[in-house]
């Protein structure tokens, strides 16, 4: 772990200002960022390991939590809500079990909201991992869950 | 190019590309090559042609025909009808009410458009800088390199009037003026692509279909201001335009635009893609730059400004992509050829990004000063499902609301201020009859409590203050006090918050109360929603 971690900060350039970039490399492919992994990126980058985690936690693309194999992100800004992005994301919740930022047992799925995808022309959306599925319905929103590996 | 007897544009922009253009562009090209049509026809990825409503679009020339909402299984009925008969399918035509059309430049959708930002976007291939330059990419700046000095640059795009597209409209020139000024020999140009303002995406638009244009404006920027390095700070969830842009960077590069001694003029220029990291406040350009300096992602108070004190402290010039798309085209044609489009005050075009209750959702370029109902009924093609024109909010979550009396306003910078609404972003959100504003009011604050950065009191806690109060009215036990509550919670956000983002929430907040106050007072104690939406959605909650 310590060694890909020096060699990510050697990729990217022992400097604060490729925090950023360095915590997105380490985080791929991969849920969230470990304890560990944050406390050895400010001591390759000579930070107090309270300015790498202040970081790590302001931005929504970055966790320090476990997620699932799957993140699930149902946009519900205003756009998406017109379009019944309320009764979206209901569905979703019932389907999975879950309230929006928890993960379901088995580790497969997280649902989280996310901030306006851009694609309000085909609202509502959601995101599942990369990928984002536009002019949904309960019913189909469920069943792209449904199809999921 | 010219071999071919025929091109054929397909939308490979993201809004397109959600609706499956991927396969159907992998389908026409499989069906040409075993049609043997290879050497006629020729097929080019484009950007973003604006209808994304009813995307994947899909245009032959030289006829210009354009197909709506193709499928892959549509491909062969084009090549067999169309491509090998010579005659048009004419089910896929774009359709709008009674409107059919086979030129969409010919439909109201486009007669009232005007393209200069998104000039290119939907003609060429993003991917190839050679289609870029068989257009006008980087006339503007070989123009300014080879005859203009800073300073003459500096004064056409002051005498432009171009205003900032990012959302507080400041004048383009001046801030390029001050960043020159300021003293150090270390300056950096930064492009805001941070694009985050819900019902918006204009600027992701213009990078995946026309990068280069970006990357010009940045380099003239550059020279402009005395700068040899640029840094583009691109939303981490635009993976589409990160790929692109970068490989757009690499052309540019190869091609000598940019690096050292750019066109032989002894000129350098560098620019840096980065990505974000999923945080609204980052698009306010201070919480940018500490983000580009790898930190939490806060606001900075305001001044010293980044024309001065911006990137490691050194004087930095930030502009939106929209703005910066605008600067080729103006060192192009001139300065009076930008004032002889939009309005005297506000000159010009502005990208929108239609959304909500509209009939033709997508993106569009119009002349500043076009009437408000211009743009839904013409270009957007009114409301649909038989409902009426309720509300538009200009600017995004963080705009005004506007109601049917507003239909007639000239949409610019200094005429929705004087509504109390923005420009903003350049976000066009249509709302129906249907829908209630208690309601929508719910759903932005419930946006900018989520988004507050926690830095200053005002903001922190005035909106999660502000939601529980409409909260409260939405479920029915709201009094008159808690709507006094609210204008006072948000003149003191608007006289107090450290930056633009709790500056602004009291802007949809007020407008509404302004326009929509009766539908307010119904929900007080213990009135009824007239729509019926907040009793359905509160249940919910409570
Ligand atoms: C909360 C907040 C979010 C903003 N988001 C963006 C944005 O996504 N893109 C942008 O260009 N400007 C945004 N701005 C405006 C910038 O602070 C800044 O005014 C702009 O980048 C300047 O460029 P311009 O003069 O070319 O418009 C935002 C401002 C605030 C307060």
């Amino acid at each position: 772990m310590r060694e890909w971690v020096r060699q990510t900060v050697e990729q990217f350039g022992r400097d604060r200002h490729q925090l950023l970039e360095i915590l997105g490399h380490l985080q791929r492919g991969r849920s969230y960022l470990e304890k560990e992994t944050l406390l050895a990126v400010a001591e390759e980058l000579d930070l107090p390991a309270a300015e790498v985690y202040g970081t790590a936690t302001f931005y929504s693309l970055y966790s320090t939590v476990p997620r699932g194999k799957h993140i699930i992100r149902v946009c519900e800004n205003a756009p998406c809500h017109i379009d019944g992005a309320a009764a979206v994301l209901a569905a979703v919740q019932a389907y999975l079990g879950l309230q929006v930022n928890e993960t379901t047992e088995d580790g497969r799925f997280t649902l989280e909201t996310t901030s306006c995808l851009g694609i309000c022309s085909a609202a509502p959306a959601l995101m599942i991992d990369d990928d984002v599925h536009g002019n949904l319905t309960p019913e189909s929103a469920v069943g792209i869950l449904k199809n999921l590996a | 190019m010219s071999m071919h007897r025929s091109h054929i544009l397909i939308c490979s922009g993201s809004n397109c590309s959600h609706r499956q253009s991927r396969a159907v562009r992998s389908r026409l090209r499989q069906a040409i090559t075993e049609t043997g049509l290879e050497r006629e026809f020729k097929v080019i990825e484009t950007g973003c042609f604006g209808l994304c409503q009813q995307g994947p679009i899909m245009v032959i020339y030289p006829e210009g025909v354009h197909y709506c909402r193709v499928q892959a299984d549509d491909i062969d009925e084009i090549v067999q009808t169309h491509l090998q008969k010579g005659r048009v399918v004419t089910r896929l035509l774009f359709k709008s009410g009674t409107e059919q059309s086979v030129e969409l430049p010919k439909t109201a959708f486009y007669q009232k458009q005007k393209r200069v930002v998104l000039r290119n976007v939907g003609l060429i291939d993003p991917e190839n800088i050679e289609e870029s330059l068989a257009r006008d990419g980087y006339q503007g700046l070989a123009k300014v390199l080879d005859t203009l000095s800073p300073e003459a640059v500096i004064a056409e795009v002051t005498n432009s009037g171009l205003q900032g597209r990012g959302g507080a409209g400041f004048p383009a020139g001046r801030k390029w003026e001050f960043t020159r000024k300021a003293p150090g020999d270390q300056k950096y140009v930064v492009c805001n692509a941070d694009e985050g303002e819900p019902g918006t995406s204009k600027d992701r638009l213009i990078l995946e279909g026309d990068p280069h244009t970006i990357i010009e404006g940045m380099a003239i920027a550059g020279y402009a201001v005395g700068a040899t390095k640029g840094f583009i700070y691109i939303r981490g969830e635009y993976q589409l335009s990160l790929q692109r842009f970068r490989q757009a960077v690499a052309q540019a590069k190869e091609y000598g635009l940019l690096g050292q001694d750019i066109l032989g003029s002894g000129f350098h220029f560098d620019i840096e893609v980065r990505s974000g990291a999923g945080a609204y406040v980052c698009g306010e350009e201070t919480a940018l730059l500490n983000s580009l300096e790898g930190k939490r992602g806060e606001p900075r108070y305001k001044p010293p400004f980044p024309a001065n004190f911006g990137l490691w402290g050194k004087p930095t010039l930030i502009n939106n992509v929209e703005t910066l798309a605008n600067i080729g085209p103006i060192l192009i044609h001139g300065a009076d050829w930008y004032r002889s489009i939009g309005s005297p005050e506000c000159p010009g075009t502005k990208v929108f990004t239609l959304s909500g209750n509209i009939a033709n959702r997508g993106l569009i370029e119009v002349p500043m000063g076009i009437t408000l109902r211009e743009i839904v009924e013409d270009i957007g093609g009114g409301i649909p499902n038989g409902r009426h024109f309720k509300m538009a909010q200009t600017g995004g979550t963080s705009g005004g609301c506007l109601a049917v009396q507003h239909l007639d306003l000239p949409v610019d910078i200094p005429h929705l201020a004087e509504v109390g609404s923005s420009l903003g972003s350049g976000a066009l959100l249509v709302v129906d009859d249907s829908h209630c504003m208690v309601d929508l009011a719910r759903v932005f604050l419930k946006f900018f409590a989520h988004e507050s950065c926690g830095q200053c009191t005002p903001c922190r806690e005035g909106t999660t203050l502000l939601k529980r109060l409409v909260d409260k009215i939405a479920s029915g036990s709201g009094t008159a006090a808690d709507i006094k509550a609210m204008r006072r919670l948000s003149t003191t956000m608007q006289m107090t918050s450290l930056c633009g983002l709790g500056q602004t929430v009291p802007t949809p907040v007020l407008t509404m109360l302004a326009y929509f106050n009766d539908e307010f007072m119904e929900h007080l104690d213990g009135g009824a929603c007239a729509t019926g939406v907040c009793r359905a959605a509160v249940k919910g909650v409570v």
